[in-house]
């Protein structure tokens, strides 16, 4: 999902005898739906994984910025424009509602930011391939957005208040991101055959990436079902992703488009599609830094950083002189 | 050079004459540009007509692990709330 392979740190799921007391005691609060806020007594591991977690999300909202971003000067009316603008200013919003939460455990903004712009954190690997079209403005919403709506609606249901409040904000403003996403595949699949023909090449290259927002299997990780306990982590990665096909696949009828998938087959005995997995050989090198995009979307995190400089600095120090002028007047 | 902006905890108040309601934080060099930035950050969609800006430095909180001390003399009072009373129905409404 946007938060992709986060490792839970410590020894895996303990039974209720190798607990100690305190966390029997946090284990028992989370079991009976309580929330878990910044001050209270937490174990390492949670408050460690929550962060990467956390962080990783809020990376994937900023770094989602730039394959939209690219099309904002290119978009075909002044309409679209102010509605991509819009889109990709929420992306901004939900990554600063996020960095806020993961704040609150104790990491600052600016370590946050350095881990991302040297790769100790990562982001979503979606965000590593290219918008080549306008079309792919369309399957990017359409697409990306219902995968990371399908992911963020149970999160909101997540036991650290700060992170399911941000979720609850999110998800009220993420449906508009993905309504205007079919709404350009729409466009486009009622279309020319040229316009059509655009709009089944994005759907071709943002399938399986789609699929593999959720992640490789987890169902036998030590790690998730530790975070599953926890109630950081609602579903299984397998979960989601069918839950995403079945309602993707009616979706792209609707469009008249074809999911690039041929093994792609109604199974009425589970009540959902088979279908195939993705390239998961492909998965591990996005994640490992060789996707088609990885190095372009860091180096330009980092130059927005840099060049960025002088203006916070600047910023700060009109603050203090304009503080400290005023302690004089006083 | 290390030069994090300070953090602010932004308070909304909506539309409906409500108090003003903690919504969530963001960096920013002074308070000036905290509301401007809350402004953009938390009111995208017409959420509030007044925003508060508070240094989060500057709040005190309660301990959470006072909990239990801090609030049990409420809990002991029962006779605070109005069904503590039995008011037969004869009386009416009260």
């Amino acid at each position: 999902m946007y938060a992709q392979m986060v490792k839970s740190t410590g020894t895996g799921l303990k039974s209720a005898d190798e607990m100690s007391a305190e966390e029997r005691a946090f284990q028992a609060r989370i079991d009976a739906g309580e929330k878990i806020e910044p001050k209270d007594w937490m174990p390492e591991g949670y408050r460690k994984t929550l962060i990467r977690q956390i962080g990783q999300h809020a990376h994937s909202e900023i770094v989602g910025q730039l394959p939209e971003g690219n099309w904002i000067t290119r978009a075909p009316t002044l309409e679209r424009k102010a509605i991509l603008l819009a889109k990709v200013q929420d992306e901004a919003g939900h990554g600063l509602y996020l960095y806020c939460a993961a704040e609150t455990l104790g990491v600052s903004r600016d370590e946050m930011t350095e881990m991302l712009l040297d790769g100790r954190m990562k982001y979503s690997s979606i965000f590593n391939y290219p918008t080549l079209t306008w079309a792919d403005m369309g399957a990017v919403g359409w697409l990306v957005d219902g995968a990371a709506i399908m992911n963020q609606v149970p999160l909101q249901r997540t036991s650290f208040g700060p992170y399911s409040r941000a979720m609850i904000r999110v998800c009220k403003e993420e449906s508009f991101h993905q309504r205007q996403g079919f709404d350009i595949m729409m466009k486009m699949a009622q279309g020319t055959p040229q316009q059509k023909a655009m709009a089944q090449d994005a759907l071709n290259r943002f399938w399986y990436p789609a699929l593999m927002m959720f992640g490789p299997s987890d169902k036998d990780s030590v790690h998730s079902a530790q975070s599953m306990a926890w109630k950081i982590k609602m579903n299984t990665n397998d979960e989601l992703r069918q839950k995403f096909v079945d309602q993707t696949v009616p979706q792209a009828e609707y469009l008249g488009l074809t999911v690039p998938d041929e093994n792609l087959t109604w199974n009425e005995e589970k009540g959902g599609y088979d279908f195939s997995e993705p390239d998961w050989e492909e998965f591990f090198e996005v994640i490992k830094g060789n996707g088609p995009c990885n190095t372009d979307r860091l180096a330009a995190r980092n130059k927005a950083w840099d060049d960025g400089a002088w203006v916070r600095e600047g910023m700060m120090a009109h603050a203090e002189k304009k503080r400290a002028r005023k302690m004089a007047a006083e | 050079m290390k030069t994090e902006w300070p953090l602010w905890e932004i308070f909304i108040r909506g539309q409906h004459g409500l108090s003003h309601r903690h919504v969530g934080s963001l960096h920013a060099p002074d308070a000036e540009m905290a509301i401007k930035n809350a402004r953009d950050v938390y009111t995208r969609r017409n959420e509030g007509v007044s925003i508060w800006v508070v240094e989060a430095a500057a709040i005190t909180a309660s301990s959470p692990s006072d909990k239990g001390p801090m609030y049990e003399p409420s809990e002991s009072k029962v006779y605070r709330h109005p069904s503590f009373y039995d008011i037969p129905d004869d009386v009416g409404a009260m």
